[in-house]
């Protein structure tokens, strides 16, 4: 009776079943839509720019690099890349040791204060800066006219840009180091001081070793979001005449007639430059991960005692979210409640009022825009964490050449800035390879969004995965479980916690997303961020001010809830 | 009941970390390497052997986990696999309705234990799934048999180890498979525990009556629970037979070594009677317990046990009797035995006794030993 049930021989029919079974079906189709997302801006962008009337040419790159100030944009944006993320590791690794490793004193209160600014949007932290520091009207700089006759600190220069890109990613590299620290056996520095290694030999020899592929990581990420900034270098470069690849590209293209070509080639040579640096820091990461002893867990680090440094250390970590967290927050608050942008003074505190509050939520842009972004953010979390999770699942457990394949596809995304896949995606759907109606409407932010956010989807729902050994798949294979089975029992239930984990993530950074849909939003699709924008350039400072607020708040809320809900699913941020 | 016959698998070991970017070369790592074997019905077959020895992947590949390169696997008249022999099948691994426990028992843990146990159950095609009612049925009636039937409600990781390996055995048996495999079941509890779920896994699969196949690297472990065991090196089958077999008649030294011994003479037949025999070794005769006539013209390698050596005062002892003399060279203190090294005639024995027998370094002492606790391994052109 067995023999009957499992008759093994191979007809038609049933090859036709195997070729298509849910599990090939569902897998060639995620390869396929992931394959869609991430060529077709790639394809596009290449073609409009080496083409012109179907044959190939140079004239783009001879326009986009011809005019003077090539060098200096090119040196600009070095200085730019380098100095911000050296900034950001220093400052975020140095925090991370601090927290981990020391007994500073608060360590909690640093911990969950570290980690405030990435709740902020990058667009709006840049605006709070223009109103601390700006030349002429910047808080801090007329509180350093009125004292000493002349403004301390100008924001619209190559340090101001450093400084507001660099504190504003603290917080990425702090994660990265946070978890490497925490991961690190202590042992190992032990053991070298306990061989007769000095402090500050034990750290070049052993600490930073160890700590290398960590760094490599973090600096990829950072790097690469830094040389595709928008918002600094838009806001803080443009006016004081500094410009990098990412303005000259929306310079290029807001200048009427649009020279597409020419923002094609210098994006290209921008996405050169990501390819490079992203290379060069895999090489560095490359070596690191042998060091297998690094992934240890449960280890509970001897804190090095700061002795009579203890207090100072204190001081200066709080003075250092005093004004990178609080003041900017403050700042904004502040001028939220005032009728129109003004100096800090007693009769202007007395002008209070919730006139902009009103005024906000009378927008009725203000409220479509809200609307659309939600809808972009929930679309546009929930379709890549879908897709990612089947990808994950063939690059930790497919076969060998579909693993590479998806693994490097997944990638791709990560070397083209927000503002190059808003350019590639308006050319691809200029020339509309589909079937259905995409410029105009809000399908071309999603597709721009998911395109954009794909590594950091990969990223949640690999890491879930990995966490899950092969073995409870296999058993309920064994058990007899379909394929289909098996995926909807067993691998998604358990991977979600971390999906959920990655949608409340995207979710977070699709509502704040500005440099893909600044070149893709048309009346009636406005984001948000877009808002933030038009009104900053309107300067409108004090009505961004209660909307930065109301925004502010708003992620602030999710989180917690996430927070205070999400332990219970083991969901965590 | 289950037939094994010329299996090989290779696995592709990139063997150069560093080069990548570089073409990587692979080099071929043979995990299982014309593997023939035939289990019978109402056995527990054992695969025993050192780490990497292939156990696993030979397991995996009757589960339908691992699709081995050449070969073919038949459950009772039914084909499971088949390649490189006219022509190719493979029944899938959901098909064949094999019972598994994984080493870490591969408990899901977002499921309650009813639920962990009444999964195989669920997922059946849907014209063979039992109703509702029949699963509950079976499920308590297979939680009942472990013992488990307290905890079904339970979350399946709030159970301790003991209890989690006999869910992973209930969630094997539900279906009634007409075979069970194991993997390591018990490598990763603490000593104490093992021994006793040793035992409660032999009384089950006694009273259960299921072929099964277990896999282990313990050799006390094999030789207390399986009918007959299967002892592998590096890919290949080193020898067959029943625990006591392997035991007193191990084939090759690789055998003779992994099951426990550790003293190797080689030997030469001298006298060979029925029953007993004389042997030459440079060490001096010994006499051999044996099922047959010795070849006079072969040469041969004694093992010996450490554990079935006695070590007697050289003055006390006449010296005569089956044994060599010798000089304590060191001794080692175990707690529950001492181990003497003793040198004979350039030969170290080790030799292990209990706590009460114990002599200084330089002692002369007498060794004594059993002739059927020698074990004789023919070597090349050798016939047993
Ligand atoms: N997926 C794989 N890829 C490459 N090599 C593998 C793979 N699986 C097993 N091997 C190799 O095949 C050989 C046999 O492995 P197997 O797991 O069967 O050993 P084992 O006898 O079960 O050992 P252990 O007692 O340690 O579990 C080993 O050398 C192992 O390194
Ligand atoms: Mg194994």
């Amino acid at each position: 009776m067995l023999q009957q049930r499992y008759t093994e021989e191979r007809s038609a029919g049933q090859l036709v079943r195997r070729v298509l079974s849910p599990k090939n079906v569902i897998v060639f189709l995620a390869i396929l839509i992931i394959g869609y997302l991430v060529l077709t801006p790639a394809i596009y962008l290449f073609i409009a720019t080496f083409f012109s009337g179907g044959a190939f040419t140079l004239d783009a790159f001879r326009r986009a690099y011809g005019t003077s100030g090539l060098d200096s944009m090119v040196l600009s944006s070095i200085v730019f890349t380098v100095g911000a993320t050296v900034l950001a590791l220093a400052l975020g690794t140095a925090l991370a040791y601090i927290t981990v490793r020391t007994n500073v004193p608060f360590r909690s209160l640093i911990v969950a204060t570290s980690l405030v600014p990435l709740i902020v949007p990058g667009l709006l932290y840049t605006i709070a800066w223009v109103m601390v520091a700006s030349p002429n009207v910047g808080i801090a700089n007329q509180i350093g006219n009125a004292l000493t006759g002349g403004p301390w600190f100008d924001i619209f220069s190559m340090p101001g840009m450093i400084w507001v890109e660099g504190t504003h990613n603290v917080p990425l590299v702090y994660l990265f180091m946070f978890v490497a620290f925490r991961a690190m056996d202590p042992s190992l520095e032990e053991s070298a001081l306990v061989n007769g290694a000095t402090r500050a030999t034990m750290l070049r020899r052993i600490t930073i070793p160890l700590m290398r592929p960590a760094l490599a990581a973090a600096a990829l990420v950072v790097g690469v979001k830094t040389l595709g900034s928008f918002e600094v270098p838009t806001l803080l470069g443009v006016p004081g005449g500094i410009f990098v690849f990412v303005s000259r590209i929306y310079y290029v293209m807001s200048d009427f007639p649009y020279d597409t070509a020419a923002a094609g080639a210098l994006s290209i040579g921008l996405v050169v430059l990501a390819i490079l640096g992203t290379w060069a820091l895999n090489r560095m990461q490359g070596d690191g991960k042998q060091y297998a002893t690094v992934t240890g867990k449960g280890f509970r680090p001897a804190a090095l005692d700061l002795g009579r440094w203890k207090w100072p250390v204190a001081i200066g970590v709080l003075v250092y979210f005093l004004v990178t967290t609080a003041l900017p927050l403050f700042v904004m608050a502040y001028n939220s409640l005032l009728p129109h942008f003004q100096a800090i003074s007693i009769r202007a505190m007395s002008e209070f009022t919730l006139q902009n509050y009103v005024d906000l939520f009378e927008n009725p842009i203000f409220a479509r825009s809200v609307g659309n972004s939600l809808l972009l953010a929930v679309g546009t979390a929930t379709a890549i964490m879908v897709l990612t999770a089947v990808a994950a699942w063939v690059v930790v457990r497919g076969r060998r050449r579909s693993r590479k394949l998806v693994d490097q596809l997944t990638f791709i995304p990560m070397v083209f800035p927000g503002l190059v896949i808003g350019l590639a995606v308006s050319f691809v759907y200029l020339r509309n390879p589909l079937p259905i109606a995409v410029y105009g409407t809000l399908l071309i932010l999603l597709i721009a969004y998911m395109t954009n956010f794909l590594p950091y989807g990969m990223r949640y729902a690999m890491s879930s995965l990995q966490q899950i050994s092969a073995e409870l798949e296999e058993s309920s294979a064994v058990a007899g479980a379909s394929w289909w089975q098996t995926w909807t029992r067993i691998v998604l239930p358990l991977m979600f916690p971390g999906l959920m984990a990655g949608w409340i993530y995207l979710l977070i950074v699709a509502v704040r997303e500005l440099g893909s849909s600044i070149l893709l939003y048309s009346p009636g699709n406005e984001v948000i961020a877009v808002l933030i924008f038009q009104m900053y350039e309107e300067g409108e400072l004090v009505d961004i001010s209660a909307l930065g607020v109301v925004l502010v708040v708003f992620l602030s809320l999710i989180v917690a809830l996430v927070h205070k809900f999400g332990s219970r699913v083991g969901i965590r941020l | 009941m289950l037939r094994i016959d010329n299996l090989r698998k290779t696995f592709d070991v990139p063997s150069d970390q560093r080069g990548r970017g570089r073409a990587t070369a692979s080099a071929q790592l043979a995990a299982i390497d014309d593997v023939s074997l035939e289990i019978h019905e109402g056995e527990m077959f054992t695969f025993l052997g050192p780490s990497g020895c292939g156990k696993t992947t030979t397991l995996r590949s009757i589960a339908g986990l691992e699709r081995p390169d050449s070969g073919e696997i038949r459950l009772s008249e039914r084909v499971l696999f088949s390649r490189g022999r006219g022509r190719d099948r493979e029944v899938p691994v959901n098909r064949r309705g094999l019972g598994m426990v994984f080493q870490s028992y591969a408990i899901w843990p977002h499921l309650s234990v009813f639920d962990n146990v009444a999964f195989p159950l669920q997922v059946m095609p849907r014209r063979d799934r039992p109703k509702k009612k029949v699963i509950e049925e079976r499920v308590m009636r297979v939680l009942a048999t472990m013992e488990l039937d307290a905890f079904a409600g339970r979350s399946a990781t709030k159970l301790s180890g003991g209890q989690q390996q006999r869910l992973a055995l209930a969630r094997a048996l539900v279906t009634e498979p007409p075979l069970l495999l194991l993997d390591e079941p018990l490598s990763n509890l603490d000593a104490k525990l093992r021994e006793s779920l040793r035992f409660e896994l032999k009384r089950l699969q006694h009273e259960i009556g299921i072929t099964s196949i277990y896999v282990t690297h313990d050799q006390v472990e094999a030789l207390a629970l399986s009918s007959r065991i299967a002892v592998m090196s590096k890919g290949q089958v080193a020898q067959v037979g029943a625990p006591r077999d392997i035991y007193t008649h191990p084939e090759s030294k690789f055998v003779a070594e992994f099951i426990g011994n550790s003293n190797f003479l080689p030997a030469t037949a001298v006298e060979s009677g029925n029953g007993t025999a004389i042997v030459e070794t440079p060490q001096g005769r010994l006499e051999v317990a044996v099922d047959r006539p010795l070849d006079a013209t072969a040469s041969y390698l004694i093992g010996i046990r450490p554990e079935s050596v006695e070590v007697l005062a050289a003055e006390t002892a006449p010296a005569a009797g089956n044994g060599f003399s010798g000089t304590v060279a060191a001794r080692s203190y175990l707690g529950e035995a001492v181990d003497h090294i003793v040198d004979i005639g350039g030969y170290e024995m080790r030799a292990r006794v209990n706590p009460s027998v114990s002599f200084p370094a330089g002692t002369a002492v007498r060794l004594r030993i059993d002739p059927a606790t020698i074990s004789l391994i023919p070597t090349e052109g050798a016939s047993r």
